[in-house]
């Protein structure tokens, strides 16, 4: 076991550019490998990706290995699980790190089952213990616990991590750090699947994950018209529309609007709980935003518990004073 | 064409409580569903066994009363019920959960393999890949729809935006998410069907012939060490009364914070 | 002894729940208010083999018993208590005497595209002036050649011009009094056969009641339910059956109240804290749930019974007397509790309410229901 050193961080790609989560979890193995007194590695797979590698080290990276293959332009499963698998079973990391993407998701457990190793999914959190073990913590049950787990007996320990939750360490424009070049082995016979098409779809979708302001909307919305009144106070604030589940599963608003435990993480710097209850569910979803508004008209709803500033009352009657009170102050701004 | 649906009971999560004190789940009274993406992957097997002919074999592991879902599984529709239980699969990671389902799926001569993307009580999303890596055979993961022509599949594979089109040879492992399909009623006949008419067999460790140490809580690499509810106070303002005074109260917060 | 249901019945309950919940309950404020015709759940519980549980798979039915079938009545009836009693008249008064009385050919006719949900039922008996004294049938059956002539009305028939198939009693011979009356199966395209006039109701308002009138309609011979004469029985026992059935539609409806009112109660405050904890309205709660929790032990009492082949007449009198007084009576409290809210439409209270005065009506009043239980304990 003591053979296995370092941290690495699967740096995902796609059409050449990285995931936003591969540098969010490569801050966070930044850490992790300054606490444990090793290094973080990135493992860049694709195909034409090597250009790539200056932005890792510039994010926290000290060696940057760099898979780059034809064969490996494309996300397959097994072309990806082969050449990583292969690597680490070469060069024995003790710690590898995915983005819990559609893509992460997909690789980690064909790894982890290779390497007969433990994984653990979708963390919201990361730590190294007294022994120098990996704290892996995670919500389960819908959000209502939260678990840490560990891999005590097999090496490399491995998690998947929530996008949205780590924080992405400071660009250091010059920061230095090494590129390794590794031959892929890897021939067309590996991947059994062939992808024939990868379609984009055009959803005008709102990325409430990236978003400073959103102004979600929950049951107390009362339906699709309310909504609009909701979409009026994040124009006012210059932000997007979010939602609770409750809203969503009602078919007042769309499914790329949820916050929550089954839908999106999001730390916004504002977040306005317009008639959201606050289940846990949703909570875990919103609970790091820096600030949290909460409009309900039930004075024990569990939102007021996570809200910096609450306004008991109904937010028909709220809502539209508030936004003639943003409007009113940001006209004052400008004169 | 022989079709293997991995299901898993688990009790419904909305329903779900938190014992304040003991931070555990309360399970007493929480309703047992199948796993609503297993649905879907059952509901697409026997879609695919309506148009093209097909057997259903339906797998789950878990407690004697996970004998509920597949009889369930049974009046939606599947052909065949096994249920693994053993108190030696007990406490059992994905890892672990994999290799005991690869032991069933190899006594089977199977084209597609089905699980559900991932269950609501873990949210793990891993035994369906670990399971097609223990097989060494394919996977697409986040299936949203397919289609069968001659030995292969195409399949449309979800993205976070989008999606892609995979052409992959049988046999292959597919996870199935809930824009694959929508689940059906079993029908009151398939019920009665189900308990009369077809069986659930039993299957133990011993007769899948596994290594207790390999399975269970002693086979699993991953080991919970501890389980807290969620912290979630904030010491917050709240304002109630006159709208107007509330409103103007917390855009002058707002403000102060430089949130606005 | 044994309370519990079976597993095939725990199955039935949990589909039928979770099948009403999602597909039934979302549309019973709009098929309450707009008063049309639930197609839409019909077709629904005929894809889940709803209308023939009770009935072998020979026939079309889903070869069930007859507690599974209770539960589903009452589990739809929670939902939406219209589509309930569109269930329940289909199973209980129109297949139900195809199969007791029906010829071979008659079944393979009608009951297998009645049960496997193809076809709708009705039951005909009630006219304007034999209501609770059924057996003074007005309308008139003469046989001509091949064919029976019917001539008269029928009032209040539940899927009355919505069902393909009826099961209609008629006088064959005036002289033998409740002797004289026969049953025939007339659909709803023989000549001389029209609807008339459709009721405004005050509840159930998705179901239909309508006036069904003969003008020498034309009925075939082999259409004759029985022998001439057994109509009057084919009646009663048919009815017996339909009780209980309306027993779970009354019970669903005060089950659906009582859920309303614990959940309500939890939310609501006044006085600085949830209502639930004012001891007024907890014993209110407490005598509700022991009421239909009551109810439920006489309707599944009675469907027992019947499954097993045990007189049930007084039984299914007495649960439909129970379930639809304990139905009215707690959906009453509900909308008092929830005071000025529950006279309004936004809580469903006020509609379950106006729903359950008919389980007191139709199918019996209370009284008639007394009447049998009483004759049955006296046998005077």
């Amino acid at each position: 076991m003591n053979e296995y050193k370092d941290i690495w961080v699967f740096a995902e790609q796609r059409e050449q550019r990285l995931m936003n989560v591969s540098l969010e979890i490569l801050g966070e193995a930044r850490k992790l490998a300054d606490k444990k007194g090793v290094k973080a590695y990135a493992v860049l797979v694709g195909y034409g990706v090597k250009g790539l590698a200056d932005e890792l080290i510039k994010y926290g990276a000290d060696v940057v290995y760099v898979i780059d293959n034809p064969l490996l332009k494309n996300y397959t499963t097994e072309g990806y699980a082969k050449v990583i698998a292969d690597l680490a079973n070469e060069i024995k990391p003790e710690v590898i790190l995915y983005g819990a993407t559609y893509i992460g998701r997909d690789l980690a457990p064909r790894i982890a089952s290779r390497l007969h190793t433990g994984l653990t999914a979708d963390c919201t959190g990361l730590d190294i213990d007294e022994n120098g073990l990996l704290l892996q913590i995670r919500p389960a049950f819908g959000g209502n616990l939260i678990a840490t787990i560990i891999c005590p007996e097999r090496r490399p320990q491995m998690a998947t991590v929530r996008p949205g939750v780590m924080k992405k360490a400071p660009k250091d424009e010059k920061r230095k750090g090494e590129i390794i070049e590794i031959q892929a082995n890897i021939k067309e016979g590996d991947i059994r699947t062939q992808i024939f098409d990868i379609i984009k779809e055009a959803k005008s979708k709102v990325n409430i994950e990236e978003a400073d302001i959103i102004v979600s909307g929950g049951r107390g919305v009362g339906g699709a018209e309310g909504f609009k009144l909701i979409q009026q106070l994040a124009d006012a604030l210059g932000g997007v529309v979010g939602a609770s589940r409750a809203a969503v599963d009602a078919g007042w608003i769309s499914s790329d609007h949820q916050v929550g435990q089954t839908g999106k993480t999001v730390r916004p710097k504002l977040y306005v709980a317009c008639g959201i209850s606050g289940a846990i569910q949703h909570i875990a979803g919103m609970g790091n935003a820096k600030t949290i508004v909460a409009i309900n008209k039930n004075p024990d709803a569990p939102i007021f518990k996570v809200a910096d500033y609450g306004i008991v009352g109904d937010l028909f009657k709220v809502v539209p004073a508030l936004i003639e009170e943003i409007k009113r102050i940001k006209n004052n701004e400008m004169a | 064409m022989n079709i293997l649906v991995f299901i898993k009971q688990v009790p419904d999560t909305n329903e779900v409580k938190i014992d304040p004190v003991t931070k555990t789940l309360i399970r007493e009274g929480v309703p047992s569903i199948i796993n609503p993406d297993d649905k879907n992957a059952l509901e697409e097997a026997i879609k695919i066994k309506e148009e093209y002919g097909a057997k259903v074999i339906v797998i789950t592991m878990g407690p004697p009363q996970a004998e509920t879902a597949l009889r369930e599984a049974l009046a939606m529709g599947a052909d065949e019920a096994y249920l693994l239980t053993d108190r030696v699969f007990a406490g059992a990671d994905t890892y672990a959960t994999a290799k005991t389902l690869a032991k069933m799926a190899k006594k089977f001569d199977y084209d597609i393999i089905f699980c559900g993307r991932q269950a609501i009580d873990g949210d793990t999303a891993q035994v369906g890949p670990q399971l097609a890596e223990q097989l060494n055979i394919p996977q697409v993961t986040y299936v949203k729809e397919v289609k069968i022509e001659g030995d292969t599949l195409i399949v449309k594979r979800a993205l976070e935006e989008g999606y892609e089109v995979i052409k992959v040879k049988m046999p292959v492992l597919l996870t199935a998410i809930k824009e694959l399909n929508t689940p059906r009623y079993p029908s009151i006949k398939g019920i009665f069907d189900a308990y009369r008419e077809k069986e659930v067999k039993i299957v133990t460790a011993a007769d899948l012939g596994v290594d207790p140490q390999e399975v269970g809580l002693k086979g699993s690499p991953t080991k919970v060490i501890s389980t807290t509810t969620p912290e979630t106070q904030r010491a917050g303002e709240i304002f109630t009364g006159n709208v107007k005074e509330c409103v103007q109260n917390l855009v002058q917060r707002l403000v102060e914070k430089h949130v606005i | 002894m044994d309370f519990s249901l079976t597993k095939e019945q725990q199955m039935v309950r949990k589909i039928v729940r979770e099948f009403a919940e999602k597909e039934i309950a979302p549309k019973a404020k709009e098929i309450d208010l707009t008063g049309e015709f639930p197609w839409d759940n019909v077709k629904k519980m005929a894809k889940a083999d709803m209308m023939g549980i009770p009935y072998p798979k020979e026939y079309g039915g889903a070869g069930g018993d007859y507690i599974s079938y209770i539960i589903a009545v009452e589990e739809i009836s929670r939902a939406c208590a219209a589509t309930g009693v569109i269930l329940s008249a289909h199973t209980s008064l129109a297949c139900f005497p195809i199969f007791q009385w029906g010829t071979k050919e008659q079944k393979e006719k009608y009951l297998i595209p009645l049960a496997k949900g193809e076809k709708l039922g009705a039951f005909a008996l009630t006219e304007p002036n034999a209501g609770t004294d059924a057996a003074a049938q007005q309308t008139t059956a003469v046989l001509e050649g091949d064919h029976y002539i019917l001539n008269g009305s029928k009032i209040f028939i539940t899927n009355g011009g919505k069902a393909d198939v009826y099961i209609v009693f008629a006088m064959t011979d005036k002289s033998k009094g409740t002797k004289g009356i026969s049953a025939f199966i007339v659909e709803k395209d023989f000549p001389g056969f029209y609807i008339g006039k459709v009721e405004e109701k005050m509840g159930i308002r998705g179901s239909r009641a309508a006036e069904l009138v003969f003008e020498d309609c034309v009925v075939p011979k082999e259409n004759l339910l029985g022998k001439e004469g057994e109509g009057f029985k084919i009646a009663m026992v048919t009815l017996d059956g339909g009780r209980i059935g309306i027993g779970a539609q009354a019970l669903g409806i005060a089950q659906a109240a009582l859920n309303e009112v614990t959940k309500y109660v939890k939310e609501r405050q006044q006085f600085g804290r949830p209502i639930g904890k004012f001891q007024g309205l907890q014993w209110y709660i407490a005598e509700m749930a022991t009421k239909v929790s009551a109810a439920r032990h006489l309707v599944y009492y009675a469907a027992w019974r019947k499954q097993n082949n045990l007189s049930y007449t007084m039984e299914a009198a007495m649960a439909k007397l129970f379930a639809s007084e304990t139905a009215m009576e707690v959906t009453t409290k509900a909308v008092q509790i929830f005071g000025g809210y529950g006279y309004t439409k936004d809580y469903p209270v006020e509609r379950l309410m106006r729903d359950a005065k008919i389980t007191e009506i139709y199918e019996g009043t209370s009284e008639v229901q007394k009447m049998v239980i009483a004759s049955n304990l006296l046998k005077m």
